[in-house]
């Protein structure tokens, strides 16, 4: 609104014919912005021309000859560079999705505690929020990799989760799922998605004519277990695990090969941002319940309601829409934190792309560029997401 | 038609020199960086962010190194005092974009000469100030002694964007091993990965290695193993499109190393300018007139030879005596069975 009346105020400023004054400042405006932008590409033209060098991306088809630890997809050095900036792509954005999954549990639970009527819980909720979120992040990092995870023992000596999960200073190992027909499985699960979807649009129908309430959650959690079971009976699906084994490589070096491996780095990242990012969530969701007004839960006590349904029911719903904005914040931030990934060699976007990549090559400006636009995408991509489900969640009025 | 006036003008400028009619704010009128540097007042240079040996800050802020000394001979060279260098620590991601964003003039950051950095991207290598290769540290106790004993599932510690990645990823593919690579951005973060058990094995040029070692909790729990998997020249960089500027540094470089070969040091510089040795006096600028084919004062290389020594009593200071390297290995001169064989400055 400030910006129109700017432009209002320019108008009358210009006065005379009012076409021309509406249009020119935004005119004047774009010209300005092209001379500016122009101006920088020019600039970098000339001075690489001066110094020989030449910009383009057709080094993204050449052979990356270089190794990535961790990769969600099929990689090897022989790879291509593009392929190298997808790997990277993805680790960031699973950490960035692992990342946001436990901030939001967290936040949520801390923000609750926060509010608690028992003293000792709210305290705890209170000093956690104020350690964790007054720390630099990097500090944070640095921490969780190098002095808690390091302190986990060598592969010989790992914590042994039941003979099928191992933690050591090299990473968490796993089983491996091995699967045959998976397809099947898949679309069995998608199947009962569907049919859950259908459950719950036809209980609602039935509750608002009726006023008969079904038990829609025992009724999904039914097919979700039983449909994809039945695969296993008569589908042909069956499911075997690897499981990582403890191998000699010499005489004092021990690795666990085979299963999949949760790299150290992943972990220390996830665990640094979700800690992290759960205190402004904490925070946020503070201040949304504290937003509700008094009189909404005395209201809904009056009529008989649980505390869980009060929470459930009349005070989430209505403090949703003074979370999320400020959440969507939070949850861009902990995205584009996690570039800090660098720094404890977890290869990301940063490490493998704007890192490795870049030295490689030497095209500085190419990469910058596409990892800029790349953080920029997935900012939008997040804040498009949140928005649509604020708009969601708003009042509607009918 | 504006390359071949600069061809021209070259061409000209090489007669004039040939002469014996140039002066010395001819080159300089033509090397921005050498103008920019004697009005600075010192000479812009790039190094690591602490490699003992190579490039190292003192408590107090003092840099040592050959690579240091490097900067230090050609502010020597241009400037008359080997103290004029405003150092840059760079890390090995950051050191060619400062150079050639002009943060700085030389990079002498224990860099590797490669065809695709030389021509790709805007570089230019000068010379070698170290020969070196990639190697393999192991903790002695993992009864490891020859990289032939390396299998499958090793974790590699390793420094981002070096050309030891690639050396790295050639040497175990071509063996067939599969490896897990754990790629940090600074040296020290690289250190206390692996010293902490995180990765089994730690891999960079040998030199660095031995440097590093010096740096570990127990260095005497550390091996390097014998083998050596890769060529690493190391060498300065300038910036491409000055050839002044490169002919400069180049030379401050091989002064160090011919001065050695022709027995002038730090201590006998002055009494050398008496030698009978025609080569000997033109080293110490009491004959000739080679700084002003370069632009600069013919003092050069005598600056040079006092003020930072020559390039075996800067391996002595830096490398022998700090015990990272005290074998010179290919290091030596030519004459004594290395392989430092340099142009002639004449």
């Amino acid at each position: 609104m400030d910006i129109k009346n700017t432009t209002k105020g320019f108008t009358n400023f210009f006065s005379g014919s009012s076409t021309f004054g509406k249009y020119f400042p935004q005119t004047l405006t774009v010209f300005v912005i092209i001379f500016i932008f122009g101006y920088f590409a020019y600039n970098a033209q000339v001075n690489m021309d001066n110094r020989g060098i030449d910009f383009g991306l057709r080094f993204l088809g050449e052979e990356a000859s270089f190794d990535i630890q961790f990769s969600l997809i099929e990689y090897s050095g022989a790879s291509s560079y593009a392929r190298a900036y997808l790997v990277g792509v993805l680790n960031t954005i699973l950490v960035a999705v692992i990342g946001i999954f436990f901030a939001t549990i967290l936040g949520v639970v801390i923000g609750i505690s926060r509010l608690s009527s028992n003293y000792l819980i709210a305290k705890v909720a209170e000093w956690y929020i104020e350690i964790f979120r007054n720390i630099p992040l990097l500090l944070q990092l640095f921490f969780w990799y190098f002095a808690a995870l390091r302190a986990l023992p060598l592969p010989k000596e790992a914590i042994n989760f039941f003979d099928i999960a191992y933690l050591s200073v090299k990473g968490l190992y796993i089983p491996k799922f091995i699967w045959t027909n998976f397809d099947i499985f898949f679309y069995s699960i998608i199947a009962s998605i569907v049919a859950i979807i259908f459950v719950f649009k036809y209980a609602r129908n039935q509750q608002e004519q009726t006023g008969k309430r079904i038990p829609s959650f025992l009724i999904s959690l039914g097919i979700i277990v039983l449909l994809p079971l039945l695969t296993f009976l008569i589908g042909g699906v069956s499911l075997s695990f690897e499981y990582p084994l403890l191998t000699q490589l010499s005489k004092t070096i021990f690795n666990y090969i085979g299963g999949v491996a949760i790299i150290p780095e992943l972990m220390a990242l996830a665990l640094a941002l979700s800690l992290y990012t759960a205190t402004f969530i904490a925070e946020c969701v503070r201040a949304g319940i504290m937003g509700v007004t008094k009189g909404q839960k005395e209201a809904a006590a009056s009529i008989g309601l649980t505390p869980g349904q009060i929470l459930r029911l009349v005070v989430m719903p209505q403090a949703l829409r003074i979370i999320i904005p400020p959440t969507t914040n939070q949850y861009l931030n902990l995205t584009k934190n996690s570039s800090l990934a660098a720094a404890i060699a977890y290869p990301d976007i940063v490490l493998v792309f704007a890192g490795t990549a870049m030295m490689q090559t030497g095209r500085a400006i190419e990469i910058v560029s596409i990892t800029m636009l790349t953080y920029l995408s997935l900012s939008i991509a997040i804040s498009i997401f949140m928005n649509w489900y604020n708009k969601k969640i708003a009042i509607k009025e009918k | 038609m504006y390359k071949y006036i600069k061809q021209l003008t070259s061409l000209l400028a090489v007669f004039v020199v040939l002469f014996a009619f140039a002066n010395e704010a001819m080159a300089a009128k033509k090397s921005k960086t050498l103008k920019n540097t004697i009005k600075k007042g010192f000479v812009r240079c790039g190094v690591s962010q602490g490699l003992p040996g190579f490039s190292n800050a003192d408590a107090s802020g003092n840099w040592t190194g050959v690579d240091v000394d490097v900067c230090r001979a050609v502010a020597a060279a241009v400037l008359g005092d080997a103290s004029k260098v405003k150092f840059t620590p760079l890390s090995a991601k950051e050191r060619f974009t400062a150079l050639t964003a002009g943060e700085i003039d030389i990079l002498s950051r224990n860099t590797t000469w490669t065809l695709s950095r030389d021509a790709d991207i805007g570089l230019t290598f000068v010379g070698v100030n170290f020969y070196d290769g990639q190697g393999f540290m192991v903790r002695k106790d993992s009864g490891i002694t020859s990289t032939s004993q390396f299998k499958s599932g090793l974790s590699a510690c390793v420094n981002i964007g070096t050309t030891t990645e690639l050396n790295m990823r050639d040497f175990f593919t071509s063996k067939g091993i599969s490896y897990e690579p754990v790629v940090f951005e600074k040296a020290d973060e690289v250190v206390a990965a692996y010293d902490s058990g995180r990765c089994d094995t730690y891999t960079t040029d040998k030199s660095g290695l031995a440097a590093q070692r010096t740096k570990m909790k127990d260095p005497d729990a550390h091996i390097v193993l014998p083998e050596t998997i890769s060529k690493e020249p190391l060498g300065p960089v300038v910036r491409q499109g000055d050839s002044v500027w490169e002919d400069i540094v180049r030379w401050s470089l091989y002064v160090m190393i011919e001065a050695e070969e022709y027995g002038i040091n730090s201590s006998n510089a002055n009494a050398m300018k008496a030698s009978e040795n025609p080569q000997i006096k033109r080293l110490v600028g009491a004959e000739g007139e080679l700084g002003a084919a370069l632009g600069i004062g013919n003092e050069w290389s005598y600056n040079i030879i006092t003020q930072v020594g020559n390039y075996g009593e800067s391996y002595k200071r830096n490398i022998a005596d700090t015990g990272i390297l005290p074998d010179r290995g290919p290091n030596q001169l030519w004459t004594k069975g290395g392989i430092l064989y340099v142009a002639p400055a004449r």
